[in-house]
């Protein structure tokens, strides 16, 4: 209940900053002079006549540019923000081709365009208040920071600006407004019958949502559960098995009496080290019904069929789990060597002395100890392990196709690869942005739930 | 030692071996197979580990000028160089931002990304190929393309980079700040100097993802084999139909692509165990 308390308390604090934010720009616009008046229409007005000429001419061009955005190109798009187009292409009665509306386009688009409306009421606002400021200042009798001194400070107090700026504009184009644009696409028909510049797509509202919830013939649900509970029991084994496992072989090498230590890592981290490209895909094809394990039996008479490794659905579900052991055993085990150091010797002297055999001292002392330290860890694997693409990929695709499951999705199919599979394979687009928003709620879901639950963050002093 | 003792160890070295058996295993194969003679034996899947006779022939293969696999091979060693660099600046310029400066709307863009990471790439793909696209990076122009990819969201993966800063006393930079030193100054000749150890984790994991990139090498780069990385070749080799003449090959090609990077990380083993060690702790 403290942690709700805490929120609400935040998110009230946001909301009186934002107020607060707002009165100051009212403020601006009422008490300021005519500099600051005339720099609600003309950006950077205010600043350029007082000879703050970077900052006045920065505002100006972010008007101009946010202003061609929304003008110079985006008005057409927008426009058809509604329909999402309403004249396909096609052939005209002389053979020549006419381009019709493009949704893809005016999707995209229009979604530029309404960030780039706010992005022009956010700087219309900004430089309304630092003009007002300014004039405060110099009101003041203080003087104002010159063109030269907010170059300078560009480099020293507002350096998070400088560093940020580039990372910021990255994420935004190829991050942000693509994931936006997916989450419009959950809601339109976009599929390989509805591909621009060809045909259109149009918004359908929450149709795919709830083919993706329906049981019903025609309907995803048997598939997209069967899919869900798979990834879930996946990440669970997965993240557990590798976990433990990988402690044990740490704690093997890091026995007492066992020589060539560095030896046994360095075979162990080779599995890091070389790209799962080349190792996943090599063992993928060993346990092909051709592959080499399966013809080396066969060939010595030991069995008289092939061992459907890859295309009985729970051989291969096994098998998937085992081999990822084999990526994930080095990996822990590479972690839990540091920190095993970490652990006081005097501890495991007094549990010696007291008569703890070595079991009861990894159950009292070694256990807890990592997992209070690796709770945040086994968090991110967990949730890692829910989207471990390469793994299902790169070792059999998802194999095997079964009856039971549509949309192309396989056995061991985890939802991050039947969202590949569906996207590149079928074409629909709208139903693989469904998944993707579902595998979204799946990992925040779980993500805020077991957050809240570590012991490091429920007592971050408790080991200390 | 007492009886007891020696007894549990050797126990313990007879499963240290039979464990490096298991994972050395595939590395051993893939090397052998490498080797087999394709002229000879057929450059399927057999059933013996060791071939009857060795030769280059699959090596040969893939230098000769029947397959461009020394362009691709080029194509991921560009984009491999160019992803690094510009991911590593890129981190290290967030993370100190993050780690050092208090500004407003610091927090937001925290939880912001924090969220977005939790959107599965694959999701975009479609959107980001069109994006890609117009801006002229597909097809031919399918590496500066991925390099772009690669590069501009990057930010994101500030986490361990800025938790190494964190550990960084704030005292240094006040004493320089005292001195006369700006932000920049303090990052360029202080905080870089000190976080070697972590700049070449960042690195070294920049460094290795793209040669593993299939997915979106192969949707970018579609259908214009020039632009093909090795990821989607070693993959094709494998998947298409026809593999059954491609695999001895595709081991050569394996082989050729985990040399250079296994023995890189080898060198720098020692920074990626602190990089991830580090990581797991602060999560």
């Amino acid at each position: 209940m403290d942690k709700f308390k805490k929120n609400v308390e935040a998110f009230k604090e946001v909301c009186r900053s934002l107020a607060a934010t707002f009165r100051f720009t009212g403020e601006a616009i009422a008490k300021g002079s005519w500099k600051v008046k005339a720099s609600a229409v003309i950006f950077g007005f205010g600043h350029i006549l007082r000879k703050q000429f970077l900052r006045g001419f920065a505002f100006l061009a972010g008007e101009a540019a946010l202003l061609w955005v929304v003008f110079g190109f985006g008005w057409q798009y927008i426009s058809k923000f509604a329909s999402l187009g309403d004249s396909s292409g096609g052939y005209n009665p002389d053979g020549t081709i006419s381009y019709g509306d493009n949704s893809f386009f005016i999707l995209l688009y229009g979604i530029l365009v309404i960030i780039a409306i706010v992005g022009f009421f956010i700087l219309w606002g900004m430089n309304l208040r630092d003009s007002y400021r300014c004039e405060k200042r110099l009101a003041e009798g203080r003087k104002l920071p010159t063109s030269k001194e907010d170059w300078h400070s560009l480099f020293d107090k507002n350096f998070a600006q400088t560093l940020l700026t580039i990372p910021v504009i990255g994420i935004f184009v190829f991050t942000v407004l693509p994931i936006l644009f997916m989450i419009c696409i959950a809601f339109t028909n976009y599929d390989k019958d509805h591909t621009p510049p060809a045909a259109l797509f149009d918004w359908v509202g929450f149709e795919n949502f709830r083919k993706i919830f329906d049981f019903g013939g025609a309907g995803l649900g048997s598939t997209f559960f069967k899919v869900l509970g798979w990834t879930l029991c996946w990440a669970f084994f997965a993240t557990f098995l590798n976990y433990f496992l990988g402690m044990g072989v740490a704690i093997l090498i890091n026995r007492n009496g066992i020589k060539f230590k560095k030896f046994w890592r360095t075979i162990l981290v080779m599995t890091i080290a070389v790209p799962q490209i080349v190792s996943l895909l090599y063992i993928g094809k060993l346990f092909a019904t051709d592959g080499l394990i399966n013809l080396f039996l066969m060939n010595h008479g030991i069995i008289d069929r092939a061992i459907p490794f890859w295309t009985d659905a729970n051989y291969a579900r096994v098998l998937i789990i085992l081999i990822n052991l084999w990526v994930g055993i080095p990996y822990m085990m590479l972690i839990a060597t540091g920190l095993l150091m970490n652990i006081p010797a005097d501890l495991y002297e007094s549990a010696r002395i007291d008569g703890a055999n070595s079991f009861q001292m990894f159950r009292k002392i070694t256990l807890p100890y990592m997992l209070f330290v690796t709770g945040p860890f086994l968090l991110t694997s967990f949730t890692g392990n829910l989207n471990n693409f390469n793994v299902i990929y790169l070792l059999n695709k998802g194999q095997p196709k079964s009856m039971s499951l549509s949309d192309g999705a396989g056995a061991t199919d985890l939802l991050v690869t039947w969202l590949y599979t569906v996207t590149v394979t079928n074409n629909d687009y709208k139903i693989a942005a469904v998944i993707g928003i579902m595998i979204f709620i799946v990992t925040a879901v779980i993500a805020l739930v077991v957050y809240g639950m570590l012991p490091s963050v429920k007592d971050e002093e408790g080991f200390q | 030692m007492s009886r007891k003792r020696k007894i549990g160890n050797f126990f313990a070295y007879v499963l240290l071996v039979i464990i490096s058996v298991i994972w050395l295993f595939p590395f051993v194969g893939l090397v052998l197979q490498s080797f087999r003679s394709y002229n000879t034996e057929f450059g399927g899947m057999v059933g013996y580990l060791v071939p009857k006779h060795f030769s280059l022939d699959s090596y040969i293969y893939l230098f000769s000028g029947e397959c461009k696999f020394v362009r691709w091979y080029l194509n991921t060693l560009i984009i491999a160089l160019f992803v690094t660099a510009g991911q590593t600046v890129v981190v290290v310029c967030v993370s100190y931002a993050l780690s050092r400066m208090r500004f407003v709307g610091r927090t937001f863009l925290m939880k912001t990304w924090l969220i977005l990471g939790m959107f599965p790439g694959f999701l975009t793909m479609i959107c980001l190929y069109f994006l890609l696209k117009l801006l002229g990076l597909t097809q031919a122009g399918a590496v500066p393309g991925l390099i772009l990819i690669g590069v501009a969201s990057s930010g994101m993966g500030y986490y361990v980079c800025k938790g190494y800063f964190d550990t960084i006393p704030k005292s240094l930079d006040e004493a320089a700040r005292i001195d006369g030193a700006t932000r920049a100054q303090i990052l360029i000749s202080m905080i870089v100097p000190l976080s070697k150890p972590i700049i070449i984790y960042t690195a070294l994991v920049a460094f290795m993802a793209p040669w593993c990139d299939y997915v979106f090498a192969s949707y970018v780069a579609f259908g214009h084999s020039n632009s093909y990385n090795v990821a989607v070749s070693l993959q094709n080799w494998v998947w298409t139909n026809d593999y059954q003449g491609f695999f001895t090959r595709f081991c050569a090609g394996g082989i050729l692509v985990a040399i250079p990077v296994t023995i890189l990380f080898m060198c720098l083993q020692k920074y990626y165990v602190e990089g991830v060690t580090g990581g797991a702790v602060k999560g």
